[in-house]
């Protein structure tokens, strides 16, 4: 199975599930456009390679290893569209076609180059948002002095989600904030430090403010900047 | 230095109306701690509500009168940190450094120590002689967290008495805790933060001591290290080579954490109020997470649901403003009858011009009594209940979303709401919006909103002769009209929006000081502006009238008018009259017509279409003088102009399409 091949599938699984849980077969061959004979074939390929979970007539979940790849492809699927429509000033409605070939393509020290010429963008052209990378760092500054010593940061091994993605029951240290500065010294001095344990205790309806609980205290925050706040959060169920 | 203020010679500390105090105290602390009702409990009534000299700043002041000394008590704003984000930080900063007050009572929650002991921690830098206030514990017990008081002041240094503010309690141990330390002053120990931070701050303490800042200078260093804009300024004008200097080492600390100095700082104090909590702090049961069955919880899962909660919020706004006008209107027509006992309210016109005047500008009392005191008064009362209960706070969470496509956030409901009682106060609430754009895009749609004055006019107009439903029409129209202009405006005024940031403090039942507090803050605001445009301009009206420009007027506007508006002539001259005071259309309407039954005269199009023009131009003359003082002149008559084209656009729309089906 080629590598863009599989790339394709794990993207599309990994749109289906966002939505409806799993990824049925049929809703598989349609987003990508291929026979439901061929889609099942390729399921137990990647099953065999240890990416989805593939249950016939139940439909395919990634696994963790999976979604790695997914999250990674999204991401530069996303970056690229941010630098095709604000470098190259390509037309809004192309980026997505050619942003979809070229993203199985480049390095991850392209992907790294990009983010930083791009000064970490939080969403793609069409709104929705860019993941964090998975170096090994606290903030996107951290990144740029790193860039300006020559030394390449080492691959991360915790498990970063934005505070958004917390369950009800989950807690997380805060590891990093993206954003404006005015905005980081805000949220700090409200008690989000690095380091940090947070909760999630209710999200408002239609992306509305996310209510987090921070030492003792309770804070509604935007939606856009909880986004933003990226946490460590080993034991967060992902669904 | 004890005693300085008992000679008399010094001026008094900063702009002040307590004359004669002997001592000046500031209360300090974060939003939602109690603050407020710390200030009444210390000050009783004689309290001052005005502005920070040249700030659209609120500033609250009283008098305590304690064993023979008079104290002047300030309440400085409840911010969260020293930085310049907003102006109420800068100016408690300021109040505190520069106008040296004799002590400075740090008010805290002691259900949130970490976070107000942060605060503390930067009032400490500032270095005045402070004390500290853990209030309701109460609440806190009940939470399962016993704080250790003695523990506390040993470990900062400094005087503290627990409190319950809201029962009294510990008020008088505040109070001789206060008059102790204005008559000593003592200077509180430094607290030290880390090893690299504290090594630059004495790099530049030595150099910052040649120099006449005044600020205290561990405080200056600190400041120029966090790169504070108002510093560095300050500074600079003194020596440039240290705040490179400063810069330089900024960097350094910068280049070591990997993050902007700022938020290292930050960082660094939050490490001393965690170390000192959880030394002084005992939680029984040992509990990290939210508290799930706790009051708040319970009610918030109504308040916040996705369904119940905008069910809410709509009963609950809906039912404030019908409550306001059903009762209201009673009231109204009561104190209506009294006042015309007293004085004549439509006497002939006879005399001299001073009788004239003297009528015009005692209905102008009439109409600013019977629209304030039935009204207003009631609605910000019941509104200040909500407010402080925490209700607000949750309709503002329910609200943000939609609010964000207007361009401003959750917060912005609290101008708004204020708007349906009077659009002056709502005006000057629209500094709790962070960014000027923001500002402004709220005072713009606070224009928008049909105070008590046009609910008058649309009900009486054509809820009363129309129908209801008709008058609901209206409000349900003005209403979309606001997301549509608003959405408009967003996109046209340059600036840009902040997301919301706002604590969400538990349910509590009000108190009752703070929400008269809060309800006189807002209706003051009516006396200043309002009664005197009332007052004068009704003056002024009645000399129109009498002069005879009447009817030169109404031909000057007839184009309008009849042509386009398809109104009688004779409305002309109450449209002009309603820039005074919008209650006003119907009154004179009453008079030209010489009968309060419109339906004899206007045909039902007629009465809906005045009611819709009434709702939408300019704000009365009130409000573009609030608009000016608090955005300027040009940004006041922009938003003027703009609403007059948009009402008598939407007339004449209004006009046309009705007279299809009606």
């Amino acid at each position: 199975m080629a590598q863009e091949h599989m790339e394709e599938y794990l993207e599309s699984i990994y749109d289906l599930q966002k939505m409806d849980g799993s990824a049925k077969t049929t809703a598989i061959a349609k987003c990508l456009d291929v026979a439901p004979a061929s889609v099942t074939e390729s399921l137990r390929n990647l099953e065999r390679k240890g990416l989805v979970q593939y249950e016939p007539y139940q439909g395919a979940t990634l696994t963790e290893a999976g979604r790695t790849i997914a999250e990674r492809i999204k991401r530069r699927h996303r970056l690229l569209e941010v630098f095709l429509t604000d470098v190259l000033k390509i037309n809004r409605e192309k980026v997505h076609d050619e942003a979809c070939k070229m993203e199985h393509t480049i390095s991850e020290e392209t992907e790294c180059a990009l983010c930083k010429m791009l000064d970490a963008p939080s969403r793609c052209p069409h709104g929705s948002p860019i993941g964090p990378c998975d170096k090994g760092i606290t903030n996107c500054a951290e990144c740029r002095t790193e860039a300006e010593t020559g030394e390449t940061p080492a691959a991360r091994e915790r498990k970063i989600i934005p505070i958004t993605d917390l369950g009800p029951e989950d807690k997380g240290k805060i590891a990093f904030i993206r954003g404006d500065c005015r905005i980081i010294q805000r949220l700090s001095d409200l008690g989000l430090t690095l380091g940090t344990t947070v909760s999630v205790t209710r999200k408002a309806p239609m992306n509305g403010p996310v209510e987090v609980f921070v030492r003792r205290t309770k804070l509604a925050i935007d939606h856009a900047i909880a986004e933003n706040i990226f946490v460590d959060a080993p034991r967060a169920g992902r669904s | 230095m004890s005693g300085c203020g008992e000679c008399k010679a010094c001026p008094p500390k900063g702009e002040t109306k307590i004359k004669d105090a002997e001592y000046t105290i500031a209360l300090a602390g974060n939003a939602n701690v109690g603050k407020s009702v710390t200030f009444n409990q210390l000050t009783g009534v004689d309290q001052i509500i005005g502005n920070w000299p040249g700030k659209t700043v609120e500033r609250a002041e009283g008098l305590l009168q304690y064993k023979g000394h008079r104290i002047r008590i300030i309440d400085l704003p409840g911010i969260y940190s020293f930085s310049t984000y907003s102006l109420e930080e800068l100016v408690s900063r300021d109040f505190i450094a520069l106008e040296q007050p004799d002590a400075v009572v740090n008010v805290i929650d002691a259900s949130a120590l970490e976070r107000n002991l942060f605060f503390t921690i930067q009032l400490l830098e500032l270095a005045p002689p402070l004390l500290i206030s853990v209030n309701q514990i109460d609440l806190a017990e009940k939470k399962g967290i016993t704080i250790d008081t003695e523990k506390l002041a040993e470990l900062l240094g400094v005087p503290v008495v627990p409190t319950v503010a809201i029962k009294g309690k510990g008020i008088a141990t505040l109070t001789d805790a206060i008059l102790d330390l204005a008559q000593r002053r003592p200077t509180p120990p430094i607290l030290r933060y880390g090893k690299e931070i504290e090594e630059r701050i004495e790099k530049l303490v030595p150099r910052l001591e040649q120099l006449t800042i005044p600020y205290p200078v561990r405080f200056t260093a600190i400041k120029l290290l966090e790169r504070d804009p108002a510093m560095v300024k300050i500074v600079k004008e003194q020596d440039q080579a240290i705040v490179g200097m400063a810069d330089r080492l900024a960097g350094e600390i910068e280049t070591m954490h990997g993050e902007s100095v700022c938020v290292v700082m930050s960082a660094e104090r939050y490490q001393v109020a965690d170390r000192i909590a959880a030394e002084v702090i005992t939680m029984y049961p040992i509990s990290e997470g939210p508290q799930k069955k706790s009051l708040t919880d319970r009610l918030d899962r109504v308040a916040l649901h996705p369904l119940l909660g905008y069910l809410a919020v709509f009963l609950v706004i809906g039912g404030l403003l019908v409550w306001t006008f059903v009762v209201g209107a009673r009231i109204s027509d009561v104190i209506q009858t009294i006042l015309v006992q007293i004085g004549p309210y439509e006497p002939v016109i006879t005399g001299p011009v001073a009788g004239i005047l003297w009528n015009g500008a005692f209905s102008g009392f009439v109409a600013g009594v019977t629209l304030v005191i039935p009204y207003v008064l009631p609605f910000y009362l019941l509104l200040a209940v909500m407010e402080d209960s925490g209700y607000l706070t949750r309709i503002a969470v329910m609200l943000d979303r939609g609010m964000h496509k207007l361009g401003l956030h959750g917060k912005a409901v609290i101008p708004l709401i204020l708007g349906y009682g009077c659009n002056v106060p709502a005006c000057f609430s629209c500094r709790i919006m962070e960014s000027p754009k923001q500002k402004l895009l709220a005072a713009f749609l606070v224009t928008l909103i049909p105070c008590t004055a046009r609910t008058v006019v649309i009900l009486g107009l054509v809820g009363k002769f129309v129908n209801i439903w008709w008058a609901l029409a209206l409000y349900a129209f003005d209403i979309l009209l606001i997301i549509i202009v608003g959405r408009i405006a967003f996109k046209i005024v340059p600036g840009e929006s902040v997301g919301l940031i706002m604590e969400m403090p538990d349910y509590h039942v009000p108190s009752a000081s703070v929400v008269a507090k809060q309800t006189w803050a807002r209706t003051k605001s009516l006396i200043w502006f309002v009664f005197p445009a009332y007052i004068i301009g009704s003056a002024a009206i009645q000399v129109f009238y009498a002069v005879g420009l009447l009817n030169p007027v109404n031909n000057l506007l007839a184009p309008i008018t009849v042509f386009w508006l398809g109104l009688p002539v004779i409305v002309g001259i109450t449209l002009i009259f309603g820039i005074v005071r919008k209650e006003l259309t119907i009154l004179t309407l009453a008079v030209l017509f010489g009968s309060t039954n419109f339906a004899a005269f206007l045909t039902p199009v007629q009465l809906i279409v005045i009611a819709l023009v009434s709702m939408l131009y300019i704000p009365c003359i009130s409000v573009i003088f609030v608009l000016a003082s608090e955005f300027g002149w040009k940004r006041s008559l922009a938003i003027s102009f703009t609403e007059i084209v948009l009402a008598i656009g939407l007339g004449g729309i209004a006009f046309r399409l009705l007279g299809l089906w009606m």
